[in-house]
């Protein structure tokens, strides 16, 4: 098996995980560590994707997207961190509201 | 080459609210009013400018910086993209004067019935939702606009994020609660798309929509990459079973930002779906799928319309409306299946109804933000006290169900004419009649709300103190609802402009659709 589809292989599996572990973990820092679990998949399938001839230089395309890529996710960690963060901490009822059923 | 500048129109729609969004931050609340109205003034002649170019000279491609297509990122407007951008402008430009008076200087920052006990209202908190909104703005135009899979993901993700701060505006812990799902979900389908981004370029080479348009042939990758698409983009346009996010986000954020969140934010996702679905993988490899997104989107209109029955609240009430109406969009896929069936009248029937939705669900729920400002309350059962004092409010309720319902004179009216009439000429049966019922449960929820409006009430129930509430917003809301009504009467050159570098640009046009449809609608 040559290091790319290992490579490859990894990140789909990677990708799974965290796909899974998004909808079957009820702790919502579970479901954050999910996502990046199935961020990380698809950015290490992107990076395997990157060199697939060895003959010529990697294509930076792919790089450059997985930096994009990691910028968006860490901006998504941040903000999900940061509302259960204000989940936690807040200790008010609210007021009632109808629960969704669906 | 063509000449870069002369494109240059499309950066508009994108940098106008970017910078004010960014020039909020810096100055004072004084300039608030005059910010939003340049902002709306500017962006409204941009839009204009665009379609009438996309009107004259056809589709408009724009290489950003002078790097051209494969290593540069091209932004990209053809008919399709001019009708959402016209809706996103008209919708956004309602919502922000009637934001300006509903966090006006006047008003109180937070409403006490609106905070939940959590705190004293946080003044700074709705100070943000200018930045948020127009960025968000920012955001969705960029994706109307963007001629990049990749470029798409980005915006994508920028549209959530902001609209995640703008459904937490104001602190309620069931908004904290349901924003968190709602974030979450949002980022599962945004990898799913993601990876289906990555098939697309390893088989492929280029993330350019245009090339990889003829690039695309029918093999496993792209059978593959339209699955993954396929799921992403549903769970981010919460179609049933994914729906579940949606009501109690809608539902518990501050009124301008449900009608934001259910009349523009969900079409974004909707809008990539329907533009890589059509324009870019081939009909043999979307066909054997179609069918997914047509039962899902049946059974999205029943289990929303039945959920919108049983609603106690107003707001609830709306955002169930929405999860049924967002299966609507999804017949399309069904609907363009057959291969007699007429395509483009499927398409662009589907596009009108998304503009006439986006116009009634707004002002339906600025109308539900207003009752509540003024009422204290948005209970269903206590609507007819309310009624009393906001008559031109509940005129605008009728207006906006009215289109909801899919009644003539309106947009929605010509959109499901246009349905029935491919899913007729298709052969599929099944699907008109759900549009038929699916109106039907629309009008019977919709009447829980508009009875209201003539239930006599009991004498010691008629002198309910009613909060004054500034006229603007009733009146926004009622302009709102108006074009909505409108856009019947000009559906026509909307649906014209439609097939302007659409997958149906070529076909031979026997007669004007325009004629057709407005003399078939009056008898």
């Amino acid at each position: 098996m040559t290091p790319i589809a290992i490579y490859s292989l990894g990140g789909v599996l990677l990708f799974s995980l965290g796909i899974s572990g998004l909808f079957l973990c009820r702790h919502p820092l579970r479901k954050i560590l999910a996502m990046n679990f199935a961020g990380s998949g698809v950015f290490t399938v992107f990076i395997a994707m990157a060199s697939r001839q060895p003959a010529v230089a990697s294509d930076p395309v792919p790089n450059a997207l997985v930096l994009t890529g990691i910028v968006v996710a860490v901006s998504a960690t941040a903000v999900a961190l940061a509302l259960y963060r204000r989940l936690v901490t807040s200790t008010d009822d609210g007021e009632p509201t109808e629960q969704s059923s669906g | 080459m063509p000449d870069v500048t002369e494109s240059a129109w499309l950066i508009g729609p994108v940098v106008v609210p970017l910078a004010t969004a960014l020039l909020m931050f810096v100055l004072g609340r004084r300039w608030r009013v005059p910010l939003v109205s340049a902002t709306v003034a500017i962006l409204g002649f941009t839009t204009a400018v665009i379609t009438w170019r996309v009107w004259q000279q056809g589709p408009q491609t724009h290489p950003l910086g002078n790097w051209r297509a494969p290593l540069g990122i091209a932004l990209y407007a053809d008919g399709l993209s001019c009708l959402m951008l016209l809706m996103s402008v008209v919708v956004g430009g309602f919502v922000s004067f009637y934001s300006l008076a509903y966090w006006g200087p006047s008003e109180p920052a937070v409403d006490p019935v609106e905070s939940g006990s959590g705190g004293p209202p946080d003044r700074q908190s709705v100070e943000m939702f200018w930045p948020l909104w127009l960025l968000l703005w920012t955001a969705l135009h960029a994706l109307f606009l963007s001629g990049d899979v990749f470029n798409l993901y980005v915006t994508l993700e920028l549209l959530t994020l902001a609209a995640i701060g703008l459904a937490v505006l104001d602190g309620q812990r069931a908004a904290v609660e349901a924003a968190l799902r709602y974030l979450l979900v949002a980022l599962a389908g945004s990898l799913l798309y993601l990876a289906g981004v990555a098939l697309l370029y390893a088989a492929y080479g280029t993330l350019d929509i245009a090339l990889l348009g003829q690039r695309v042939a029918v093999d496993d990758s792209s059978r593959a990459a339209v699955v993954l698409v396929f799921l992403g983009l549903m769970l981010k346009t919460a179609l049933f079973p994914f729906h579940f996010w949606l009501p109690p986000a809608h539902g518990s954020a501050p009124a301008p930002v449900s009608a934001l969140l259910s009349g523009l934010v969900i079409k974004g996702s909707f809008y990539i779906l329907l533009r890589l679905w059509f324009d870019l993988f081939p009909a043999e490899v979307t066909r054997p799928l179609a069918m997914l997104p047509t039962v899902l989107g049946t059974l999205a209109i029943l289990w929303g319309s039945l959920q919108a029955l049983l609603a106690v609240r107003l707001k609830m009430l709306v955002a169930y409306s929405t999860v049924a109406q967002i299966g609507y969009l999804f017949l399309v896929f069904g609907l363009v299946r057959a291969e007699t069936a007429d395509g483009f009248a499927a398409w662009s029937g589907c596009l009108l109804f998304a503009f006439s939705h986006a116009c009634a669900k707004g002002s339906l729920f600025l109308a539900a933000g207003t009752i509540r400002r003024a009422a204290g309350h948005d209970r269903i059962r206590d609507l007819p006290a309310a009624a009393r004092g906001l008559p031109l409010t509940f005129f605008s309720i009728g207006i906006a169900a009215v289109a909801l319902m899919g009644l003539p004179p309106t947009g929605a009216f010509i959109a499901k004419w246009m349905l029935l009439k491919a899913a007729f000429s298709g052969g599929q049966f099944g699907i008109a009649v759900i549009i038929v019922v699916g109106g039907l449960l629309a009008a019977a929820y919709l009447l829980r709300v508009l009875s209201a409006s003539f239930t006599k009430l009991p004498e010691t129930e008629s002198e309910v103190a009613l909060r004054p509430v500034p006229r603007l917003l009733e009146q926004v809301t009622f302009g709102l609802a108006t074009v909505s009504l409108l856009l019947g009467l000009a559906s026509a050159p909307a649906i014209a402009l439609l097939r302007i570098g659409s997958p149906w640009a070529s076909t031979v046009v026997h007669e004007p659709w325009a004629s057709t449809v407005v003399h078939e609608a009056t008898p």
